[in-house]
């Protein structure tokens, strides 16, 4: 391999590092708190706010059903105001950002309703706020599906940041398109295809890996047989 | 210590609302262990729940050591619960964390320093006696071990009630005894007021000082458990009573009887001993006064809150003079009698 080609190989990959570390970072950040959010204010719930969860719900599937194409594009205002312009690494962490959001937040609402209601109830018998079950119980018990849900989303994102190439954020999927679609040089495309394929291995075996040492719902056979 | 007045409680149904809890009204007192016992659904653990509020009665009042509950709300209600432990069917323990963790957590709830949490996790785990097993994560105990942890983890923020909500029923009959004889423990060294809810009457029997019957969310009967045990008025009672004191006739007996008085056949009686007179040689020696002849069909003697209760069904013959003065004997003697019928004499040679 060429010197050329590692070192075009190894500035996408920071670049796609970047983009995909950046908005995986702040859409844990935000995304968390709103599956948090999307499951206690359910009715019956431990904080019970059944008209704000309705609008909460509606705004996140709105998002989510955007097709991200079309949201990188709308958002182009948004963000040139954050980021100051509306091409580059940086730039195209503000859609994927966006997009990554409420697809964490479902998929952390979804692993935070499958804690056993019986746990929420024991610490209501002693005496805990609502705010100290969800730090408590909710989140802790969650936390092996919600670190699952972050090696999907991980995965997911590496795949966006390639469509996100397109408006110059760079990155593996760009270097990609333009050597080798645009310039026809198969050898870049095909290095590109091999490093993506180990990185998704490699964040795909690390995300289990981690799931499975903060599982503690299994014995250590049942852990071993996995 | 537990004062439950004119308590109803109605749950929205498909077809309006159902009462599940229709004026129960309880008296538990300072130390006593208080055992609820009935069938599936007959509302035992809406009526536990409403102690601690996690159900909201709908009218009625309850007060736990002189604190009306019904009015509590937020920070007060949260207060008010720290003295109240309850224990659960399936125990309820964080998967996440380990036996000695899952003990913290009441009194990291309080915000109480490390060390005196560390100490008193400590002494718990001690009055359990699981100290070997304090970093095992839940899923590496055995459902004993865990009830265990959860009830250390109920009485670590040193409540004076204890509330268990069908704490044996995940448990098989030997890991059963142990946890009764842990919670009859301590009931006594920290002087625990104890509401235990159940279908077992078995497990009242082992712990329980008095007993309410719930059926169809009333309360059908109640008193010292020896009484009811003994002396069982409402049908479910009874039921409950003759699932745990085999107290059926067998059945070859039972066909041959009847209930006609006639002096040539065999008198067939059930003789009741309840504590000291169950230690007494009486039998022996009614049937050396009065010359009787005598089958013993059936015997039992069970242990009641630690008194003797033995039943002793047999046949007798002899003169209609001698039974009745034998009956009247026992009576004498404060044993209760209950005269079952006759048999045929033919049918059986009697010894
Ligand atoms: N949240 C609820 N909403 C509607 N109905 C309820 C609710 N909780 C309980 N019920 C009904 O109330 C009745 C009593 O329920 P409860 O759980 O108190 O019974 P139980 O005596 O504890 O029975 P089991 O021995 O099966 O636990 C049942 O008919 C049940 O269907
Ligand atoms: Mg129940």
């Amino acid at each position: 391999m060429s010197q050329r080609l590692i070192g075009l190989l190894l500035d996408a990959l920071w670049e796609t590092l970047a983009m995909v570390g950046v908005s995986c970072f702040l859409a844990a950040l935000v995304g968390i708190p709103l599956g948090v959010v999307l499951l206690v204010t359910q009715r019956g719930h431990i904080a019970e706010s059944p008209l704000f969860n309705r609008v909460v719900g509606a705004l996140v599937n709105a998002t989510r059903s955007t097709p991200f194409i079309i949201l990188m594009v709308a958002i182009i205002p948004l963000t040139r105001l954050i980021v100051g312009t509306s091409i580059g690494t940086w730039a195209a962490a503000v859609p994927l950002t966006l997009a990554a959001i409420p697809f964490v937040a479902r998929l952390a609402e979804a692993s935070l309703r499958e804690v056993d209601p019986g746990l929420i109830e024991a610490a209501q018998a002693m005496g805990a706020t609502p705010r100290q079950i969800v730090a408590k119980v909710l989140i802790p018990e969650a936390l092996p599906g919600i670190v699952a849900g972050m090696t999907i989303t991980v995965v997911s994102l590496i795949g966006y940041s390639a469509m996100a190439g397109a408006v110059g954020g760079g990155g593996l999927g760009d270097l990609g398109i333009r050597y080798g679609y645009q310039r026809f040089e198969g050898e870049v495309m095909a290095a590109v295809v091999v490093v993506l394929i180990v990185l998704v291995s490699l964040v795909q075996w690390a995300g289990d890996r981690l799931a499975r040492q903060l599982n503690k719902r299994l014995t250590a056979k049942q852990a071993a047989a996995i | 210590m537990i004062s439950i007045q004119n308590l109803r409680k109605l749950f929205p149904g498909p077809d309006g609302p159902v009462t599940v809890l229709n004026g129960i009204s309880l008296e538990i007192a300072q130390g006593e262990t208080f055992g609820i016992i009935g069938r599936s659904g007959a509302g035992k653990s809406t009526l536990v729940r409403c102690v601690n509020m996690l159900e909201r009665p709908t009218t009625g009042n309850i007060r736990v050591a002189a604190r009306e509950m019904t009015t509590l709300n937020g920070a007060a209600l949260g207060e008010a619960r720290r003295g109240i432990g309850m224990i659960f069917q399936h125990f309820n323990l964080l998967s996440s964390r380990t036996a000695a963790q899952n003990i913290a957590l009441p009194l990291e709830l309080i915000g109480h320093p490390r060390g005196e949490i560390a100490r008193r996790v400590d002494e718990m785990l001690a009055l359990v006696g699981l100290s070997e097993r304090r970093d095992a994560y839940p899923a590496q105990l055995s459902g004993g071990q865990k009830q265990r942890v959860g009830i250390a983890r109920a009485l670590a923020t040193k409540p004076s009630v204890l509330l268990c909500d069908e704490a044996t029923s995940a448990l098989d009959p030997e890991t059963t005894k142990q946890i009764l004889a842990l919670l009859k423990e301590i009931n006594r060294s920290l002087g625990l007021t104890i509401m235990l809810i159940t279908h077992e009457m078995e497990v009242v029997r082992e712990v329980a000082d008095r007993v309410a019957v719930l059926d169809h969310g009333e309360v059908v009967e109640s008193g010292r458990v020896f009484d009811v045990f003994t002396d069982p008025r409402h049908p479910v009672s009874r039921s409950f009573v003759g699932e745990v004191l085999n107290r059926e006739l067998p059945e070859a007996l039972a066909s041959r009887m009847h209930q006609s008085p006639s002096s040539a056949e065999h008198l067939v009686f059930r003789i009741i001993f309840t504590g000291p007179s169950a230690n007494q040689p009486i039998v022996s020696e009614m049937v050396r006064r009065f010359g009787l002849s005598f089958n013993i069909l059936q015997g039992h003697v069970d242990y009641i809150q630690g008194s003797p209760y033995g039943t002793l069904t047999v046949e007798a013959s002899g003169t209609e003079q001698a039974k009745q003065s034998a009956l009247d004997f026992l009576r004498l003697n404060n044993l209760k009698v209950e005269i079952l019928g006759r048999v045929p004499a033919t049918d059986r040679a009697v010894a």
